[in-house]
């Protein structure tokens, strides 16, 4: 119980020192997953629109695949990834193995299905009459498809935290294709199995601090607005 | 100088051969409907009958299968910015977004690109028409469900449309609260814009409100008149039946007179009923509950052309009046008389009683 404890106060007394070392991971941590997260919202918002409101043949075998996606294992994500950036693979010469933007890649192909997935059901959330209430109010096709997503922002904006906590806290794909190079590819997850294989617990358990601090936020953030979803519209009848 | 009723009137938007068909059923199909400005046209029906996929087709809010809608002689589109602009509808289920009110109202008048001055001055103007200046600021999700109408209403008045279409306004409401908001549309509904569409499958809504009614059955237009037209001279058995009449047992054409006939009811009475018929063909008698009147034996003798004698069978309260029953020998009529009437004959179950009936009053219709 000793050692926890000891880990525990070295590791607050680091966070108070401000180590260089430990906040250039967070730093890169941030940047890897937030630009992961930013593709994956520009890539999952219209797919999970779409799928949410188009009606085509097949369209239950898509939603099935996006679901599929929110259980996609991170290891065989980075084995892919890994496999189409590595020299012989069809993106080789984009020499991208074993840098920041390989482990953007490969948590760009976590997020996306997330964002896709949750966006799905919050556009299916809202009445489809709003959007023909609008029309008939004089708005245009994009119009009305923009109020839609205004409707379902809230869960929107749950698809962004569940994203982020999806990809901050993976390590399989990001220190397959990363490869956990000091100061280059080493983020908060793959230092935390460095650091403990080399025994430093007391960095390991800050930067696990760390870590649980930015799971905290973002899942704080999902149960809010999770709980604020019964208080949404009402219907016009009584 | 006044100017003739008809003259003043002209087709504003036009539904020529329209078909819509959901899974195999024809849920539109309709030759001919026109609207016309200065108008309140009804739009009368069951539920299912169509006519919210009728009002959708005139609306170009959905495709027709078939046919076209003309707005003022040009092909009404929804891609169309004039149309956009001059056809508004109100839908039944039609949801405010989240925010306030006025934001709802200033919704369509900011994708009309209408200035902030001019957003502002529509927006009180109709807040003040439908007396709800008092919820300009309330987020939508406090409003009850009469405040949430009106709300829906002034946020296409706001709009100031050419044709304004109502589907189903006062539907899902409670009593209390929909007889209020009835009073105010009767108050209203002239002033919302030129050429009002009202969808209800209530006859008593439609018959207040409108210059016009269509009654819809099963997709199809099966009478189409001024509300007293369509009141007291029911086209088919259908539109007799919705808009209130009850049915007598069938019988047969015994004799034809100037304007009316004889009918020989199966249960053995002859009535006699305006109408035309042929002579030995079999009909079926409709008649109004409020249109027979009923006496004691000993009341004298009206205008009225069928007179029965009979006694009281039931008495059920139905709010301020009683729906009363009575036998007359093998036939059973449904009377819908007073409270006060009702004490002042003394009516029981068992009183024997007089049920008189205009010609007039009674619905003929071929089997």
């Amino acid at each position: 119980m000793d050692v926890f404890v000891d880990a525990i106060r070295q590791a607050i007394q680091l966070l108070l020192s401000g180590d260089p070392y430990l906040w250039q991971i967070v730093s890169r941590s941030l940047q890897v997953s937030g630009l992961a997260v930013l593709l994956g919202l520009l890539a999952g918002i219209p797919l999970g629109t779409w799928l949410g409101l188009a009606r085509f043949p097949g369209r239950g075998i898509a939603v099935a695949l996006v679901n599929t996606g929110l259980a996609l294992p991170p290891v065989v994500v980075g084995l892919f990834v890994y496999v189409t950036l590595s020299r012989q693979g069809p993106l080789g010469s984009l020499g991208w193995l074993y840098t920041p933007s390989a482990m953007v890649s490969a948590q760009f192909v976590l997020a996306a299905p997330y964002v896709a997935a949750i966006t799905l059901a919050a556009v299916q959330s809202v009445p489809p009459d709003l959007r023909l209430q609008a029309r008939a109010l004089g708005a245009s096709r994009w119009q009305a498809l923009l109020l839609h997503l205004r409707e379902a922002r809230l869960s929107l904006m749950a698809a962004v935290a569940a994203g982020f906590g999806a990809v901050i806290s993976e390590v399989g794909a990001v220190i397959m294709v990363g490869g956990n190079v000091h100061g280059e590819t080493r983020v908060i997850t793959t230092a935390i199995v460095l650091e403990t294989r080399r025994g430093q617990f007391a960095t390991a358990m800050a930067l696990g601090l760390i870590l649980l601090a930015i799971a905290f936020t973002a899942n704080a953030f999902i149960t809010r607005v999770q709980q604020a979803q019964p208080r949404r519209r009402r219907p016009l009848a009584s | 100088m006044d100017v003739p009723p008809e003259s003043r009137i002209e087709a504003l938007l036009r539904g020529e051969g329209l078909l819509r068909t959901y899974e195999g059923r024809r849920v539109v199909d309709v030759d001919w409907i026109e609207v016309r400005t200065g108008e309140v046209l009804a739009l009368l029906g069951p539920n299912g009958a169509g006519k919210s996929t009728l009002m959708r087709l005139l609306a170009a809010l959905e495709p027709a299968d078939a046919g076209r809608v003309l707005y003022r002689g040009r092909e009404a589109r929804r891609s169309d910015p004039e149309f956009r602009r001059a056809a508004v509808a109100v839908l039944q289920k039609s949801y405010l977004w989240r925010g306030t009110v006025v934001q709802n109202l200033e919704f369509g008048l900011k994708v009309r690109r209408v200035s902030a001055q001019v957003r502002r001055e529509r927006v009180r103007g109709v807040l003040e028409a439908l007396q709800i200046t008092h919820l300009t600021e309330a987020p939508v999700d406090t409003l009850s469900g009469g405040e949430a109408q009106r709300v829906a209403l002034a946020r296409a008045m706001a709009l100031e449309p050419e044709i304004l279409f109502l589907d189903e306004p006062t539907a899902d409401l409670d009593v209390t609260v929909r007889r209020g908001w009835l009073a105010d549309l009767e108050r209203i509904v002239r002033h919302a814009a030129p050429a009002i569409v009202l969808i209800t499958h209530d006859p008593g809504e439609a018959f207040a409100l409108a210059d016009r009614v269509v009654v819809i059955e099963e997709g199809r237009i099966v009478q189409e008149g001024a509300p007293p037209d369509i009141f007291e001279a029911p086209a088919t058995e259908f539109v007799a039946s919705f808009t209130g009449a009850e049915f007598m047992l069938d019988g047969e054409v015994t004799e034809t007179r100037e304007a009316t006939l004889i009918v020989r009811l199966d249960s053995g009475q002859a009535l006699e009923a305006a109408g035309r018929a042929e002579v030995g063909g079999r009909v079926r008698v409709a008649y109004r509950p409020e249109d027979v009147i009923i006496g004691l034996p000993s009341s004298s003798t009206t205008s009225a052309r069928n007179r029965f004698t009979g006694r009281v069978a039931r008495l059920h309260p139905q709010g301020g009046l009683v729906r009363t029953r009575l036998e007359i020998d093998g036939l059973s009529l449904e009377v819908l008389i007073t409270r006060h009437a009702l004490e002042e004959l003394g009516l029981a179950v068992g009183v024997p009683v007089v049920a008189q009936m205009k010609a007039t009053a009674l619905h003929v219709f071929p089997v």
